[in-house]
């Protein structure tokens, strides 16, 4: 109760801010509309009137809580207006690049602590490409598999959201493979042990704690990439795709549904990864 | 045939030198490094120039590097507009204003463990957001114009800075701060002599986090809307017309300008954090 106090505090004021701009951004046009048909209005009838509207500039919570629950309970599942299928492409596209970038992370980490002139070579480019905006790429990635005749809507996302993701696993486990002192090394040398079996035995398990804390990073990120592979692309599927329809047809209500459904789901994933975590811990006999 | 076997002949040799490199004493110092890693990127850039003619890819679906550099050199006028308004005007502005923003509020709620205690999880969470999707919102208030780039990269830093600035404030030891207790330091002083300075690499940090978030909202908020100009209008219009070397022009200008923002602030840390053991030579 402690610990929930201050956030949910916070969190009310973040409510209550939000309601505050809802009246001052919605006002203008209750004013506008008064001023065209001649009457003028007194502010306690334009606050009730700033809560409705069907565009609003900025849509008071409420409103954008209706159309979430709209769209995630009043539709059938398999809709194309439901939030749920919506989230579900995504969901998928996350879930690809989230495995692509791990095991490219993973496979180059592995080369980088085995070789030191991959280290030298592919380490500083690794950490240039994540300067390279990656959304200077997404629309290009997406035409170029088009026309070499991927007909698979994932693999561009996939590719978008495993570039995004890869690093941070790379950069921990290059850390997490290197972990094991020269003391444990010089024992297992001691032992005789193969390069592979000092891998199996002491890197790799040195190295979880590494990995999992890296993961939720990466979650949260193959998100974002999916997210902005669905935005540019005139996609028609997944939550990136229903903020840009919303956007475009001047519905704000979809896009801001669409936004907290993309909040939710990367809360969701970035739980369920902890939970994994927690879980895989608790096998490995670390302390809770 | 010639360019594939070309290619991969060049690979081969490049790599034997490489790994000769890194495995003599050369490789332990600075210029070796370079060389290594330059080494290597000439030699992606040889691969794929040999790969695009040995295949007879078209350029329509992936222009080699022979195409792209002739075109980044006839168009650099369009290339220096497009850098002005997307990166300078839409990016920096909002970098800015984001950074000097997420400053002031960890400033202003040090003294009160409890917003810090609220904001903290708030602004981790806020941090993994998928906040560009609010690039078509902010896009719909402030125009089509740079406005909408700086704010959408504002609301994109800010809160990885806030949570790296609060967590910086917070690193002093029991220690430190009881000394400065000892010589009767205000809160002001202790503030700028001790937490202050304690905070810069986690700053630093957040600031690197934010450079690379800054130029991808300024060229995801230009696939809203955007006046003729800027590198996300150029990309997206490019790839409509099929101009992918044009494409590929605008990925290499933006891969310069990420790495040189980046290559700045890491160079301003070595100043400011000179005494972290991570900058010790």
């Amino acid at each position: 109760m402690t610990r929930a106090l201050p956030v949910l505090t916070v969190l009310m004021l973040i409510v209550a801010l939000w309601y505050a701009g809802a009246v001052w951004l919605n006002s203008t046009w209750v004013y506008d509309q008064a001023q065209r048909v001649g009457t003028s209005v007194t502010l306690a009838e334009v606050i009730p009137q700033t809560m409705t509207q069907t565009r609003p500039l900025l849509p008071p919570p409420h409103q954008v809580a209706a159309e979430l629950w709209k769209g995630v309970a009043g539709q059938k599942v398999t809709s194309k207006r439901s939030l749920v299928y919506h989230g579900y492409v995504t969901f998928r596209g996350t879930m690809m690049g989230f495995a692509l970038g791990i095991v490219l992370g993973v496979g180059l980490a592995m080369a980088i602590v085995r070789y030191r002139v991959m280290e030298l070579s592919v380490m500083p480019w690794a950490i240039i490409s994540q300067t390279i905006p990656i959304v200077a790429l997404a629309p290009m990635i997406l035409t170029v598999s088009n026309q070499i005749g991927v007909e698979n809507r994932e693999i561009p996302k996939a590719i978008i959201a495993a570039y995004l993701s890869f690093f941070p696993v790379l950069v921990s486990m290059v850390k997490g493979l290197r972990a094991p002192d020269a003391m444990q090394l010089d024992l297992l040398c001691t032992y005789g042990a193969s390069d592979a079996q000092t891998f199996r035995k002491l890197r790799l398990p040195a190295s979880m704690p590494y990995f999992f804390a890296s993961l939720k990073v990466v979650v949260a990120a193959a998100l974002i990439g999916t997210i902005v592979g669905e935005l540019p692309t005139g996609a028609i599927e997944g939550l990136g795709a229903r903020m840009l329809i919303g956007s475009q047809f001047g519905e704000p209500l979809i896009m801001w549904a669409a936004l907290f459904a993309a909040a939710i789901l990367a809360g969701g994933l970035i739980l369920l990864v902890g939970l994994i975590e927690r879980l895989a811990r608790a096998r490995m006999g670390a302390p809770a | 045939m010639i360019w594939l076997l070309g290619a991969v002949l060049f690979w081969l040799a490049a790599w034997a030198v490489n790994a000769r490199i890194a495995a003599s004493p050369l490789g332990q110092r600075q210029a070796g490094r370079l060389m290594v890693a330059g080494l290597f990127g000439i030699t992606v850039l040889v691969l794929w120039e040999g790969l695009v003619r040995g295949f007879g890819v078209p350029a329509v679906i992936l222009p080699g590097p022979s195409i792209i550099g002739p075109t980044i050199a006839g168009n650099l006028g369009t290339l220096w507009a497009d850098f002005v308004q997307t990166v300078i005007k839409g990016a920096l502005s909002g970098f800015a204003i984001g950074a000097v923003a997420a400053f002031v509020t960890a400033i202003a709620i040090d003294r009160s463990p409890f917003l810090q205690k609220g904001l903290l999880p708030i602004g981790n969470f806020v941090s993994a957001l998928p906040i560009v999707g609010l690039a078509p919102v902010l896009v719909m208030w402030f125009g089509f114009d740079w406005q909408s780039k700086a704010a959408v990269v504002v609301v994109m830093v800010f809160f990885p800075l806030l949570v790296n600035m609060v967590a910086g404030l917070q690193a002093t030891d029991r220690l430190s701060r009881d000394l400065m207790a000892t010589w009767s330091a205000s809160y002001w002083q202790a503030l700028f002599k001790l937490r202050l300075p304690a905070a810069m690499p986690f700053a630093f940090n957040g600031l690197k986090i934010a450079a690379t978030l800054a130029l991808i909202g300024a060229i995801v908020a230009e696939f809203f809307g955007s006046p003729i100009v800027g590198m996300g209008f150029r990309i997206s219009t490019e790839v409509g017309r099929l101009g992918l070397d044009m494409v590929w022009a605008e990925i290499a200008v933006a891969a310069l300008a990420g790495s040189a923002l980046y290559g700045v602030i890491a160079l301003i840390e070595s100043w400011v954090t000179f005494w972290h053991p991570s900058q010790r030579k």
